[in-house]
């Protein structure tokens, strides 16, 4: 589904990721950790389309796609989800109104006809139900005097409303109390398929207690540095990131 | 480096203004120039009364008296005020008394602009003013509100036919010597509407004019007097449009509210006067007086304006809250584009006790426009426990435009609340993203963000009219550049 060969980004003229290789299958669910400034938002971010990142070498493939040329709105159509790890606020502008836009723009670029008013209202309170979003919020602007919390429930109504093919979870984790935590997590596991994919992308393991991973990568100075099964997780929650520090602070540049 | 949202806002494509044709038709005009002769032919036309040219020729007299404001935070080229037609009437028989005896061109023309004059194709529940250049064309429903005793008709009309309120109101609440433009208007305007709501009537429809500016080279000074009585309630909406030319055309026109106790009058204008093009050629520079009075106890007026027209505007529509708790609003939108230029906002003179104001004002500028708000909150000394509460927002779209805030406090009266809150925002790069990375585009991405930001103005506008303004405003920001 995804494939990202030796991709190096710079922001700017100064290098974030330097040689980053993943490939991601149809049902995976990949985790990826490290401290902060390792290039762990960056990497979801260049995925997703941002222009403020420039590609300097490499390759991304989506689905037998090159990622690299193509425009964020279409990627987003294409299926590619990302949770932000900071939702952004748009004031004036309610979820309801918004998500319709959204899942009416997808459905043009799928050549399907957009949903009715009431067709619409009703497939979201189906997800709404599903990922266990407050049924009040959907009246507000997006985001706005949202909390914490709310911010990433909403994040993963989104995804929920929106079905796509490979999500990308930017430390959704951050900032959440263990309720929001499980909540979050269980939208996240009950939208789990055979055909999609997620990449989680956290700094603690916590995370990873509720969505389990089938591999976890650890991101240092730009590079994957281990990749590993869902036990590496466990190894540097006991072991913190100080030793991938010792180990690779010397050697790589 | 050229930021990648402005390169976007540059490359959305332009936006056309839908009004801008020009229909042929016979016209009446007087030759360009002013002066008392030019005035007393004015007069004459219409048939006026004594009263009326006295009027006029006061209102000259002082206006020869004075000098072009220079306060406001705009640029205005000189106005050769010897080079304008004051009187062009689409030429006519006689006054229609029904729809076969209005000119069939007259007709398409406001079908072209989206307000049939045949009463059965009209849109239920809004009755229309049609005035085009110098002269009401048509009023629809006329026959309608006169049985619940509401007169609705062209201020010709009135003057024929209600001369005694004509006589009491007008100049009451916006005299002539007000203003350079009132000065003006007052000695050379040649129609606009006139609308009475007895006491206690609830008025059943919107009423509404439709300006439309058609011939070239001519001026449009049109006045609204509007009187509610107690307890009575009326909706008024305005719009207006103009050909697109290169020259620019003048506007000055005044209304006037006159709220008694109990009464609420709601003025809303969709103001879609031509800008001018992206070079800044030709548009109309759109000067105009509106001010309200509560004369009584819980009176309200309330004015809510959607300005995206006009190369320049200059207008400032305030409410005297003259009667104890009595309630005055202002919610503007006003969004300039290319070269234009806006300096709007309100005036709130808090007079009677418990009277309560509130401003709310959202600026949008893009291009290379300029966009000023200008705010007075006064209360007077016997104003005990006076509101207010001013919002004015600022959005900019891109980094060559500007916006302006100018808000003035006066306030003699110690028990009295005055809040004022402004904020300046750029729609931001991370909100444009955010909305792409769900699949809505740059362009449809602007146009959300602005509707949301607009969203509390909006809501304030009759239904039917709304819908018109949110697509207007996509409208006038195509290609909306930094």
């Amino acid at each position: 589904m995804l494939s990202i060969q030796n991709l190096h980004v710079s922001i700017e003229g100064k290098p974030i990721l330097k040689g980053i290789s993943l490939e991601v299958k149809p049902g995976e669910i990949h985790a990826i950790m490290g401290p902060n400034g390792s290039g762990k938002s960056t990497l979801a971010t260049v995925l997703a389309g941002r222009d403020l990142f420039e590609v300097t070498e490499g390759k991304i493939t989506y689905m037998g796609k090159d990622l690299t040329e193509m425009a964020p709105e279409d990627r987003a159509r294409e299926g590619i989800f990302l949770g932000f790890q900071y939702p952004v606020e748009i004031p004036g502008v309610s979820i309801v109104n918004f998500m319709k836009t959204a899942v009416n723009e997808q459905r043009k670029y799928r050549g399907k006809e957009p949903l009715s008013a009431s067709d619409f209202l009703k497939f979201m309170r189906e997800k709404k139900d599903l990922v266990e979003f407050d049924s009040q919020l959907t009246n507000r602007s997006v985001n706005e005097g949202f909390s914490g919390g709310e911010k990433k429930k909403n994040e993963i109504f989104q995804m929920a409303m929106l079905n796509p093919r490979l999500s990308i979870l930017d430390e959704t984790d951050s900032g959440l109390d263990i309720d929001a935590l499980r909540i979050v997590a269980r939208g996240v596991n009950k939208l789990r398929s055979k055909d999609n994919a997620t990449i989680v992308i956290t700094h603690y393991q916590r995370l990873l207690d509720y969505i389990i991973p089938d591999y976890v990568h650890v991101l240092y100075d730009g590079k994957i540095v281990r990749s590993s099964g869902k036990e590496l997780a466990m190894e540097l929650e006991e072991k913190g990131y100080d030793w991938i520090r010792q180990e690779y602070a010397g050697n790589g540049r | 480096m050229e930021k990648e949202q402005d390169k976007l806002l540059r490359e959305v494509t332009s936006g056309e203004y839908k009004y801008g044709f020009y229909t042929d038709i016979e016209m009446d005009t007087i030759p360009p120039g002013l002066s008392e002769e030019v005035i007393r032919k004015i007069s004459l036309l219409k048939g006026e009364p004594g009263f009326m040219l006295d009027f006029r020729l006061k209102a000259f007299r002082h206006w020869q008296k004075m000098k072009m404001p220079g306060w406001a935070h705009l640029k205005i080229p000189e106005i050769d005020f010897n080079s304008i037609i004051y009187y062009a009437a689409p030429r006519k028989k006689k006054s229609p008394s029904n729809l076969d005896e209005v000119d069939p061109e007259l007709l398409e023309t406001f079908n072209k602009l989206g307000i049939p004059l045949d009463e059965q194709k009209r849109l239920t529940g809004v009755a229309v003013d049609a005035v085009m250049d110098s002269v009401s064309v048509k009023t629809t429903f006329r026959e309608t509100l006169a049985e619940l005793g509401i007169i609705f008709c062209s201020f010709s009309d009135a003057v024929r036919e209600h001369p005694d309120l004509v006589k009491k109101y007008m100049g009451s609440v916006v005299p002539y010597t007000d203003n350079f433009f009132a000065a003006l208007n007052s000695a050379v305007f040649s129609d606009g509407s006139f609308c009475y709501i007895p006491k206690g009537v609830r008025c059943p429809m919107e009423l509404s004019t439709y300006f439309r500016i058609n011939a070239s080279n001519t001026g449009q000074f049109e006045r609204t007097l509007i009187v509610a009585e107690e307890d009575s309630y009326v909706s008024y909406l305005e719009g207006c449009t103009a050909p697109m030319r290169d020259e620019n055309q003048l506007h000055a026109a005044i209304v006037e509210i006159v709220a008694m106790k109990g009464a609420e009058v709601k003025y809303s204008t969709v103001q879609n006067w031509y800008p001018g093009d992206k070079l800044g050629r030709g548009g109309i520079y759109n000067f105009v007086t509106k001010r309200g009075i509560c004369r009584g106890e819980r009176a309200k007026i309330s004015w809510t304006q959607v300005e995206t027209g006009s190369a320049i505007t200059w207008k400032y529509p305030s409410c005297i809250l003259q009667g104890d708790y009595s309630v005055g609003e202002f919610y503007s939108v006003a969004v300039t584009n290319n070269f234009q230029q806006a300096d709007t906002g309100t005036k709130m003179i808090h007079i009677g006790k418990n009277t309560k104001s509130t401003v709310v004002s959202k600026g949008i500028s893009a291009g290379k426009s300029n966009n000023s708000y200008r705010g007075l909150v006064k209360v007077l000394k016997n104003a005990q426990n006076a509101r207010n509460f001013s919002q004015c927002d600022s959005l900019l779209l891109g980094d060559r435009c500007g916006a302006h805030t100018f808000p003035h406090l006066e306030v003699d009266n110690q028990s009295a609340i005055v809040e004022h809150e402004a904020t300046t925002s750029r729609i931001g790069e991370d909100q444009i993203f955010y909305c792409n990375q769900r699949g809505i585009s740059t362009e449809d991405a602007i146009g959300l963000i602005v509707n949301g930001y607009v969203r509390e103005v909006i809501n304030k506008l009759p239904m039917e009219f709304a819908v018109e303004a949110q697509k207007l405003l996509q409208i006038s920001l195509e290609g909306s550049v930094g």
